[in-house]
């Protein structure tokens, strides 16, 4: 992984997790906060490999657990689980296909949730949880299914605006070539 | 990847003490996030400032008089009526009540996850906040400080599993009970448990803190009673709460100092 790729994930990780402590747009409208960082992580396990799916689950568990009640630490696994499960498999995964990418936003965004539902439980911590639980789960999956597509487009759109891009074939064609003979 | 895996595992383990620090190290990631949030966001109110109009200001200059001039005197009926209680307290012998000491804070952040209800206020140890202080705002109870930093608080939030108070409703029998956890989505609606069986409640009592458990004075409201019933094969009731501070959309609390 190249320092820029490693710099731009933790980066948009960053601003990620401020996003869902300090913007309370989507909470207000559906009565639940979406989460940015399960998206993030199918484009991170699907175009970037291992190494951005360690940092990214490091980084981006670490920094939203420094502003959440949770025990510090806790939404590193499932993000890591999340990740690597994808990771092993991706070259199975028709990566460029938008609903492949919706799919795996809607299956992560529910799973990571769970999991870390799952292992605050095993903590002996005691989350709120009710059938609203379930409503929360949903939306998690609907903004997974609507957002991981678009962080394609965002990286996308990053690269082919700030990255070097390689020069193409150019217009020397060899058979128009002039050959000179004596 | 087992590097990893070690790590998290290790991290979960630490000692509270180490693990707050560690914390409050990885937190200060957001500090330039939070200066680039203010200065935007008093940017916005500036621009807003500079295009209301005159006769707009005028007619709230004009309500905000009348409504400070509707304070004071209550003040001042509110002052004679505290000598009045004064005396009575020395009459009976009853001990003084120090009023409140209470300091402003803004909230800057919500708890990321939807599991817990937590905020963040903008006051921290430097500014002589200590954990286990009470929150509130101008229509009741928020909460409790659990948290503190230099320059920022964790404030646990009433309906948080966390957060449990002594409450009292204002009927009659002056039934207490405990304010526990709201619903995932409803964090308007609470649960109120271990009343008497024989508790008279009725829908828009007063549920107030009884001033039990050392953490909250007496007499801050919580909310009104919406409903109740038998729970534990009566055992006991439960009753519902609909809390007074709308904990949604908080922007401006008081913590309350010794």
């Amino acid at each position: 992984m190249k320092w820029v790729d490693a710099m731009l994930i933790a980066g948009v990780a960053v601003l990620a997790v401020f996003w869902e402590a300090s913007f309370d747009g989507v909470r207000l409208l559906a009565g639940t906060q979406v989460h940015l960082l399960p998206p993030l992580m199918v484009y991170a396990a699907l175009r970037r490999g291992f190494g951005a799916v360690v940092l990214l689950a490091l980084a981006g568990g670490l920094l939203k657990d420094s502003l959440s009640a949770n025990p510090f630490g806790a939404s590193v696994l499932p993000l890591l689980a999340a990740g690597i499960a994808i990771c092993w498999r991706r070259e199975v995964i028709f990566q460029s296909q938008v609903f492949a990418q919706a799919v795996l936003g809607a299956a992560v965004g529910v799973a990571v949730p769970c999991m870390k539902i799952l292992l605050l439980l095993t903590m002996r911590e005691s989350p709120l949880l009710g059938w609203g639980t379930i409503w929360q789960l949903v939306v998690d999956g609907a903004a997974g299914a609507f957002l991981a597509p678009a962080f394609f487009c965002l990286f996308e759109w990053i690269e082919d605006t700030f990255m070097y891009q390689p020069s193409g074939p150019g217009s020397f064609r060899p058979d128009r070539e002039i050959r000179r003979g004596r | 990847m087992g590097l990893v895996v070690l790590t998290t595992l290790v991290i979960l383990n630490l000692p509270g003490h180490a693990a707050a620090r560690l914390k409050l190290t990885i937190g200060s990631v957001f500090l330039p996030l939070f200066g680039l949030a203010d200065a935007s966001s008093g940017i916005a109110e500036r621009a807003a400032d500079s295009v209301t109009p005159r006769g707009t200001l005028a007619g709230e200059s004009n309500r905000l008089r009348r409504e400070n001039e509707q304070l004071r005197l209550q003040a001042i009926q509110l002052e004679e009526m505290a000598r009045e209680n004064q005396r009575l307290r020395d009459l009976v012998g009853w001990q003084h009540k120090a009023p409140w000491k209470l300091k402003l804070a803004s909230v800057v952040l919500r708890d990321p996850e939807n599991w817990w209800r937590t905020v963040e206020i903008d006051l921290g140890s430097r500014d002589g906040i200590r954990p286990n202080m009470p929150v509130l705002s101008t229509d009741g109870l928020v909460g409790r400080v659990v948290a503190v930093k230099l320059t920022r608080s964790q404030v646990v939030l009433v309906g948080d599993p966390n957060c449990r108070v002594s409450a009292l409703v204002q009927n009659e029998g002056r039934d207490t009970g405990v304010i526990g956890a709201s619903g995932p989505l409803d964090g308007k609606l609470v649960e109120m448990s271990y009343l008497s069986r024989h508790a008279d409640l009725k829908p828009g009592q007063r549920v107030l803190t009884s001033g039990l458990g050392g953490i909250f004075p007496r007499g801050i409201p919580i909310g009104t009673i919406v409903d109740s019933q038998l729970v534990e094969y009566g055992l006991y009731v439960m009753a519902r709460v609909r809390l007074s501070a709308n904990l949604s959309a908080l922007e401006e609390v008081w913590v309350l100092l010794p």
